[in-house]
């Protein structure tokens, strides 16, 4: 039986730049929580940009449901997968909530319009990020966090078995931090859902997550539960920082720079 | 914009029907009143009767009305793809330089011979289509730095796509006989004067697929116009995508070029109209602006025809008249729009 979803040694350049992902395996069980962690320019966002299918690794191989990703049929990958990009910048006013339909566009036939049940789920994915009352808002007009909020709704209305997030929380304040990740431990229980999720958060990391894969210089240094990995030696070698600390207090860990 | 805060949209397929049938309501009243008026004022129930207006209407006056109704929906069309495509709301074939690209193609066939057939399609829709594509190329690729696209890059290397071009005309112009000169001068103003059905039927032919096909990529460029990223993410082939898009708006903006000449500001004025009045889903903005880009530019024509007493003006002007001050102002709502 072959896992949900999995990235084999898998590595990539930039054209005529220098490697930034190198090497990387990787394996999403279903139900799962990963995060990404490692410092600005450590290669997590490429990494994850190769398993949403936008960029296709110069060695290795993606394995969705045993079978390449590139063999998938676009349209039936995007049902699989769902993915929310770092930022997004729109360039014309468009009302949230076509944002967040606009999720729904992998399980709509051709020549079809949303109807009702998918306005149905892109709102139910809006309320469970707690930004229903930004509905009938332009995206344009809309702070950093609350657009994070929109994409993610965009990404949940899709409706995946894996759901790849880059930096999600990064704008956002603490309640829709903590709406954040209640919502992804609710879809998770519920639905099965897998979870990818790049992050700086080593507080939240600590506390929800299976498994953390640390990337420095576009390589795994440590991968492992938050238990084995979340140690102040280690965290100082990811980050390149020799006064990181760590400590675990029950499920949560605390992480601070000593003075 | 054009939803109330708080309060989402109605469904698409309300507002999809809703402008459809007002649009469609605009263009038939905007073909009655352009058929009836001009410096002849054809009657309708003198049709019958009289052989004069009959020849009249149908060899001066239906042909170009029906040329306003191509030229307009084709313009009006590209303009509001090629603004999803490029995410620029300041985008249309004028700025972009496919317009100015194609009327150097068209130049050169001008130049050489204007009835000239290649496999029965006239040569001037060939070179104009060329010209046109080579300029979208261009665009593209000094607008494009890996993933992102340069919203100034693109507005200015249109620009100079244009300015080119205008160098290149004039010295086609210049080294070609005064009467071929002459009659660059006077298409390039911009003018929809044609006689008879003939170069109505030759546009029609290769316009109203590619208008369907423009048409049936409304879903994914919407997803685009929204995040090109993640459009790719939904099940989009972005690259197909903005190769399809970029060669059919090359043919529609060639086409019409060659006959039309330089029509400006057309595709830049209908999509943000259509876009105010029914709001940004790309599946209404591209068939409203069809239906309005006809409406509107057969409109102007009339306009034209009868603002003068001593002759006629070229709808050309007209248009860009009216679009220079649109862009400026679009311009300064750029804070509306995220990116220009």
């Amino acid at each position: 039986m072959s896992p949900l979803f999995e990235a084999r040694r898998i590595s990539y350049a930039y054209p005529a730049g220098p490697i930034v992902v190198r090497d990387v395996s990787l394996e999403v069980a279903p139900a799962s929580m990963t995060a990404v962690i490692g410092a600005n320019g450590s290669g997590k966002s490429t990494l994850i940009r190769m398993l949403a299918g936008l960029l296709r690794p110069a060695a290795g191989e993606i394995l969705l449901q045993g079978r390449p990703l590139a063999q998938w049929e676009p349209r039936l990958r995007a049902r699989e997968i769902a993915y929310m990009p770092q930022a997004t910048a729109t360039a014309f006013p468009f009302p949230v909530m076509d944002v967040v339909l606009s999720g729904r566009a992998p399980h709509i036939p051709s020549f079809h319009l949303e109807d009702a049940r998918d306005r149905g789920i892109a709102m139910e994915a809006l309320d469970s990020v707690g930004a229903a009352h930004l509905a009938g808002r332009c995206v344009t007009e809309l702070s950093a966090g609350e657009r994070q909020m929109v994409t993610l709704a965009r990404a949940l209305a899709q409706q995946p078995r894996v759901l790849l997030l880059d930096e999600p929380s990064s704008a956002l304040d603490l309640k829709h931090r903590a709406d954040l990740m209640r919502a992804l431990a609710r879809l998770r229980e519920a639905r099965g859902l897998s979870i990818v999720m790049i992050t700086h958060d080593l507080q939240l990391t600590g506390s929800l997550f299976d498994r953390i894969l640390a990337l420095r210089c576009g390589a795994v240094t440590a991968a492992g539960s938050p238990d084995e990995v979340l140690r102040g030696e280690l965290l100082a070698e990811i980050y390149d920082e020799p006064n990181v600390r760590a400590r675990r207090i029950g499920d949560q860990t605390l992480v601070w720079i000593e003075a | 914009m054009s939803a109330k805060a708080g309060l989402a949209p109605a469904p698409l397929r309300t507002r999809l029907g809703r402008a459809l049938a007002l649009l469609t309501a605009v263009l038939a009243v905007a073909l009655a009143v352009a058929l009836r008026v001009g410096r002849q004022h054809v009657d309708f129930s003198a049709l019958l009767s009289d052989p004069f207006s009959r020849t009249l209407f149908f060899r001066l006056r239906l042909p170009r009305v029906l040329m306003g109704v191509i030229a307009g929906a084709s313009l009006s069309l590209s303009g509001a793809a090629l603004q999803a495509l490029f995410r620029n709301p300041l985008a249309d074939p004028f700025t972009l330089g496919v317009t100015g690209g194609g009327i150097l193609g068209a130049s050169m066939a001008l130049a050489l011979g204007w009835s000239a057939l290649v496999f029965g399609v006239p040569l001037v829709f060939l070179a104009s289509f060329a010209g046109a594509l080579a300029a979208v190329w261009v665009v593209r690729i000094i607008a494009r730095t890996g993933a992102m696209m340069l919203p100034g890059a693109l507005l200015l290397s249109g620009v100079v796509v244009n300015l080119v071009s205008a160098a290149a005309v004039l010295t086609i112009q210049y080294v070609a006989d005064p009467n071929a000169a002459l009659r660059i001068l006077r298409w390039m103003i911009g003018s929809l004067d044609v006689v008879g059905m003939t170069p109505v039927w030759q546009m029609l032919v290769p316009l109203a697929p590619a208008w369907i096909a423009l048409l049936a990529f409304a879903r994914p460029l919407h997803l685009i116009a929204i995040d090109e990223d993640t459009a790719a993410t939904l099940g989009i082939n972005v690259q197909r995508c903005e190769t399809a898009v970029h060669l059919l708006c090359a043919l529609v903006v060639g086409i019409t070029v060659s006959i039309g000449g330089a029509i400006g500001f057309v595709g830049l004025i209908v999509p943000h109209a259509v876009r105010l009045l029914f709001g940004e889903d790309l599946r209404i903005v591209l068939p409203g602006s069809l239906l309005l880009g006809a409406a509107f530019l057969v409109l102007a024509d009339a306009l034209a025809r009868t603002a003068l007493s001593t002759g006629e003006l070229p709808v050309g002007a007209l248009t860009g008249l009216l679009g220079g001050p649109t862009f400026l102002w679009l311009l300064r709502r750029r804070r509306q729009y995220g990116v220009i």
